[in-house]
């Protein structure tokens, strides 16, 4: 066993100062663990090393980006970069700790790194304002785990097949570990994924299913709900009077438009309980954010992170092992810790191609309409071909227009049972192979 | 630009306020109601040792919009406290930890007040009334014993709820210290477990209702057909099942049945469907959960004084009315579902108006029993408060809480009436109370070792953790397991019930390894660990506080190795 160094010693580290403010850490890097694997991790100034060289990505600086920003500069790592296009609203300082009142319409990613490093000398972050999509794949090769802290299933699958598309199984560095969180209200989860290893965020996106969306008939003829009247007037109200107009759902006067639209309705139906809050909760898809879940989940990634870049313990996420822990905290405090599986048929780090049940009935649109609905695919721009045919594209206009008329044709004059099919959304860097099955 | 559309009605009155923006997303799940209750809380963390759990969990309180916060911590910020702390900075260097964590954390919310006491921990507490301004304690290990003993006591007599908290390298651990009687009405049960349609036991109103809605239904039109609210389909059925086999449809036999008959005559239709899929939850009849049964013949609930609390008030109320009617009062809410809107409007109301005639009935005798018991008028109960708990009454849910375990030091522990609970948690593979009973063994040991020398101002309040040394590492450890080896003993022959191998092996060894990592961390808190139970520990002080949600009763354990959290009750 290597020598074991008193937790009070500086650690020469190259650095040459002294580490009394990492006391906590290195005490616990020093040693052996009841854990540790011997051949993995020897204590000392190897793992310190390894947080001193490692280079982490963390895409999203709202309520999980700012606590793994926090996390990991606490956790001794000193190359960070950090992702979002964002900028910072009011109805974040609920949550988003490292943004003041006077910092309301700056970019997130900036007023974030700033505070972090300021907190923590010796820490480098380095932000970048704008989209994950802006990146290629020399600048994600740079690092070495990526984070992601993002409300957006969209970008997430995004990274998720850019991070499975670059694994080159010639260059073991081409491997890029995704530490993926996420929160609703007092739940969430967190989540080790090893691109073409372990299951995948395609994988498992089955188990987060979208909210199914309400008939177009019921808004424009039967509404019942409050939430009813607010999408008429957001989907329908909106498009007949103020189609000229760009909705900005973060421009209170457009909702205040909507939100007198809906009430107008509803007092016509008798239905009670269209607010304001309301209408901004469903105009703008609002889910429910609290600090302490944001907290819980932040840290588990960077824990996760930790481990795995130190060896200090065994992390999560290894092949054959557990890779996801699930959270609920909302009656008493609950985690269902398992290993999400890897599927053959999955479009991103799967070989074959997806079982896909169709009506040869039903027309192209009404499959076209499904893909977005489905739990395994919600693809919302589908474009649609085959080997050989293009049977219907999304964008760009000029190929929407040629395809079009197909949407009408029945799926049996389209296609083959067991023929494949390839789907492909502007929103993703891959194809999704279908194999075609009629019912 | 449409200039043709009609004018602007007058302004509205439910613009959000600046405050209301703020708390938006929060606002959303525990509303008005518990916003003013957190903005009157008052929280003091006892801070000791590295001392940043409570300080992650302080942060996730200031940002909601806690009332005030006070730390008592007499440390001196170290440079040790800067790799760890993220509400320190360097400039904080050999000031009072207390007053710079204050400081930092007020920072994020203007509207909430910190205090800081910098006094010693042992002279604070011994002066009377200290604590009394606090309405919520949460203390953090590890502390001198006989403080930690002094506070347990003082919280319990003035039944102020207490939180104590370890978290040592990948491990962590809190226990709740809740009054004898924590009542909750706001549960926030999962919508779909709410529903309460009363589809066996209708009411005149709704049967009308439902008759008139399926009359012709054999020979309806498609399109009338597909707009009768499941709810009247059902009852439908469940009157044709009535008919033909004269009994209601209870057995799971008879539920097919009835799905059976919907399935027959679905065509294909939305609301079928919906009948279809609500036949087994919906078809049951209305019952009275164990948990609110326990409440209703609770002692308080019997024995009412004029200074009886709200809540008790008002469960002997449902009390008479379960009496009654043998069910509780109708909870109202009905489902979104296929129908027209004027059918759905209607049978909404019809629920809504059972719903509020129940109501009223149970206010009436809340007011009478005001009368009978003498109670002040300024005790009134307020109608919302009656009609929020009818509505909830089915989810109430009451805590019994139970006093802080505390070792005594060098002694074996006693696990009282849970003992043998605890001892069927020995097998259970997914729990986590060998890590609690390291947790313990560690405070026998701070309390069991004096600090050789005379403590570092910045270093815990004269208390000596084990692994504190790379000198006594090992035998630290060792002490660790054999007195958590011990209290697995305690509590095998306390319960009475031996617990053989491979089991009591295994156990004994995951628990040398739990007792092992605690040693090897030296007292020494991770961030991230700090941060996620200081994350859990706010969450449950938001419950506590705002008097919603079920919470942890009463020790919650954090396995950060496995990434597994899990709850025991002592
Ligand atoms: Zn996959």
């Amino acid at each position: 066993m290597a020598a074991v160094m008193a937790p009070n010693a500086p650690v020469m580290n190259g650095h040459g100062s002294g580490r009394a403010k990492w006391k906590h850490l290195d005490t616990l890097l020093s040693r052996p663990g009841a854990y540790t694997d011997p051949e993995a991790f020897v204590p000392g100034e190897v793992p310190i090393a390894s947080l001193d060289n490692a280079r982490i990505l963390v895409i999203g600086a709202g309520g999980l980006g700012c606590e793994i920003l926090k996390n990991l500069a606490l956790s001794g790592f000193k190359n960070i970069d950090v992702i979002d296009m964002d900028t910072i609203d009011v109805s974040n300082l609920n949550r988003q700790f490292l943004f003041r009142a006077k910092d309301v319409g700056n970019a997130k990613a900036t007023v974030a790194a700033e505070f972090v490093m300021k907190r923590v000398p010796g820490c480098q972050i380095t932000p970048y304002v704008g989209k994950i999509q802006d990146k290629d794949e020399d600048y994600y090769m740079q690092f070495n785990v990526v984070i992601c802290g993002l409300d957006s299933i969209e970008a997430r699958r995004w990274i998720n097949a850019t991070l499975v598309g670059m694994v080159d199984m010639d260059n073991p560095d081409s491997l890029k570990p995704l530490i993926d969180g996420g929160t609703e209200g007092f739940k969430g989860q967190s989540r080790v994924i090893l691109p073409t290893m372990t299951s995948c965020i395609e994988c498992q996106l089955d188990m987060h299913a979208p909210r199914a969306a309400v008939p177009l008939c019921t808004l424009a003829t039967i509404p019942r709900q409050p939430q009813h009247c607010i999408e008429w007037a957001h989907i329908i109200k909106w498009e007949e009077e103020r189609k000229d107009i760009v909705l900005d759902t973060d421009d209170p006067a457009h909702i205040t438009w909507l939100y007198e639209k809906a009430l107008g309705r509803a007092k016509e139906f008798n239905i009670e309980g269209v607010t304001y809050s309301m209408t901004q909760g469903v105009v703008k898809n609002i889910i429910p954010a609290i600090a302490s879940t944001n907290a819980i989940i932040a840290a588990s990634c960077c824990n996760e992170a930790f481990k795995l870049v130190t060896s200090a313990a065994p992390c999560i996420g290894m092949p054959g092992t557990n890779n996801y822990m699930q959270y609920t905290g909302d009656a008493g405090v609950y985690t269902f810790t398992f290993e999400a599986e890897r599927k053959e048929d999955c479009p991103v780090c799967g070989n074959l191609p997806k079982d896909l049940s169709i009506d040869p009935e039903q027309t192209l649109e009404a499959l076209v309409e499904s893909l977005a609905e489905r739990p395994e695919s919600q693809l919302k721009k589908p474009n649609v071909s085959t080997g050989q045919k293009s049977l219907y594209y999304s964008s760009p206009a000029s190929l929407e227009e040629q395809t079009r008329p197909n949407l009408k044709r029945k799926l049996k004059e389209l296609l083959d049972d067991g023929e494949e099919m390839a789907v492909t959304d502007p929103a993703f860097a891959i194809a999704f192979r279908y194999k075609v099955r009629f019912r | 630009m449409a200039t043709d559309h009609v004018p602007t009605p007058p302004p509205l009155h439910d613009l959000p306020t600046a405050k209301e923006k703020r708390y938006d997303r929060q606002l959303r799940l525990w509303g008005a109601s518990g916003q003013v209750a957190l903005e009157e809380a008052h929280i003091l963390l006892i801070n000791n040792g590295s001392g940043v759990t409570g300080i992650e969990a302080l942060k996730n309180l200031v940002l909601p919009g806690v009332g005030e916060f006070s730390i008592l911590d007499s440390a001196i910020v170290g440079e040790e406290d800067l790799g760890v702390n993220f509400f320190l900075e360097d400039e904080s260097l050999g000031k009072f930890r207390a007053e710079e964590t204050v400081r930092l954390l007020e920072e994020l919310n203007p509207d909430v007040k910190g205090h800081a006491i910098t006094e010693p921990l042992e002279s604070f507490i011994q002066k009377d009334g200290n604590l009394k301004p606090f309405t919520l304690l949460l203390v953090a290990a590890p502390i001198d014993y006989a403080s930690l003993r002094k506070i347990r006591d003082l919280a319990l007599a003035s039944q102020t709820p207490l939180f104590y908290t370890h978290c040592i390298g990948f491990f962590s651990h809190f226990s709740v210290q809740l009054p004898p009687a924590f009542p909750v009405v706001d549960t926030h049960p999962d919508p779909t477990a709410t529903q309460d349609l009363r589809l066996l036991k209708p009411w005149p109103e709704l049967q009308d209702f439902a008759k008139r809605m399926s009359d012709g239904l054999e020979t309806m039109a498609q399109h009338d057909l597909g707009h009768i609210p499941y709810v009247c389909l059902l009852l439908h059925y469940i009157e044709k099942f009535r008919s033909q086999h004269g009994k209601l449809p209870e057995s799971y036999k008879d539920k097919t049945a009835v799905r059976d008959m919907v399935r027959a005559e679905g065509k294909d239709e939305e609301n079928f469907e919906e009948a279809y899929a609500a036949v087994l939850k919906s078809l049951t009849p209305p019952t009275i959960p164990s948990a609110v049964r326990d409440v209703l013949s609770a002692p308080e609930t019997q024995n009412l004084t004029s200074v009886s609390s709200s809540f008790w008030m008002i469960a002997n109320a449902i009390q008479q009315f379960v009496t009654k009617y043998s069910v509780l009062p109708l909870p109202g809410a009905v489902p979104d579902m296929k129908a027209r809107s004027n059918d759905y409007i209607t049978l909404q109301q019809i629920y809504k108006t059972k719903a509020r005639a129940d109501c009223a009935e149970v206010t009436a005798s809340v007011r009478s029993l005001a009368k009978s018991t003498n109670r002040s008028t300024k005790l009134e109960i307020p109608a919302n408060e009656i009609e929020n708990f009818c509505k909830n009454a089915a989810h109430i849910h009451l805590v019994r809480g139970r006093p802080l375990q505390l070792i005594t030091p060098g002694e074996k522990p006693s696990f009282g009436d849970r003992a043998k609970a605890l001892r069927s948690e020995l097998t259970n593979p997914e729990s986590l109370i060998g890590l609690y009973l390291a947790f313990l063994a560690f405070d026998d040991f701070t309390a069991t070792h004096i600090p050789p020398v005379p403590a570092h101002p910045s270093s815990p309040s004269g208390v000596l953790v084990p692994g504190a040394s790379d000198s006594t590492l090992e035998a630290d450890t060792a002490k660790l397991t054999a007195t958590a080896h011990t209290y697995l003993d305690a509590l095998i022959d306390e319960s009475g019930n031996r617990l053989e191998d491979p089991e009591y092996s295994d156990l004994k060894a995951e628990i040398e390894k739990y007792c092992t990592e605690i040693a090897r961390a030296g007292g020494a808190e991770l961030h991230n660990m700090a941060s996620l139970t200081g994350g859990l520990v706010s969450q449950e002080i938001i419950k506590v506080v705002t008097g919603q949600y079920v919470g942890v009763d009463n020790v919650c354990l954090v396995e950060g190795v496995a990434s597994r959290m899990g709850t025991l009750k002592v």
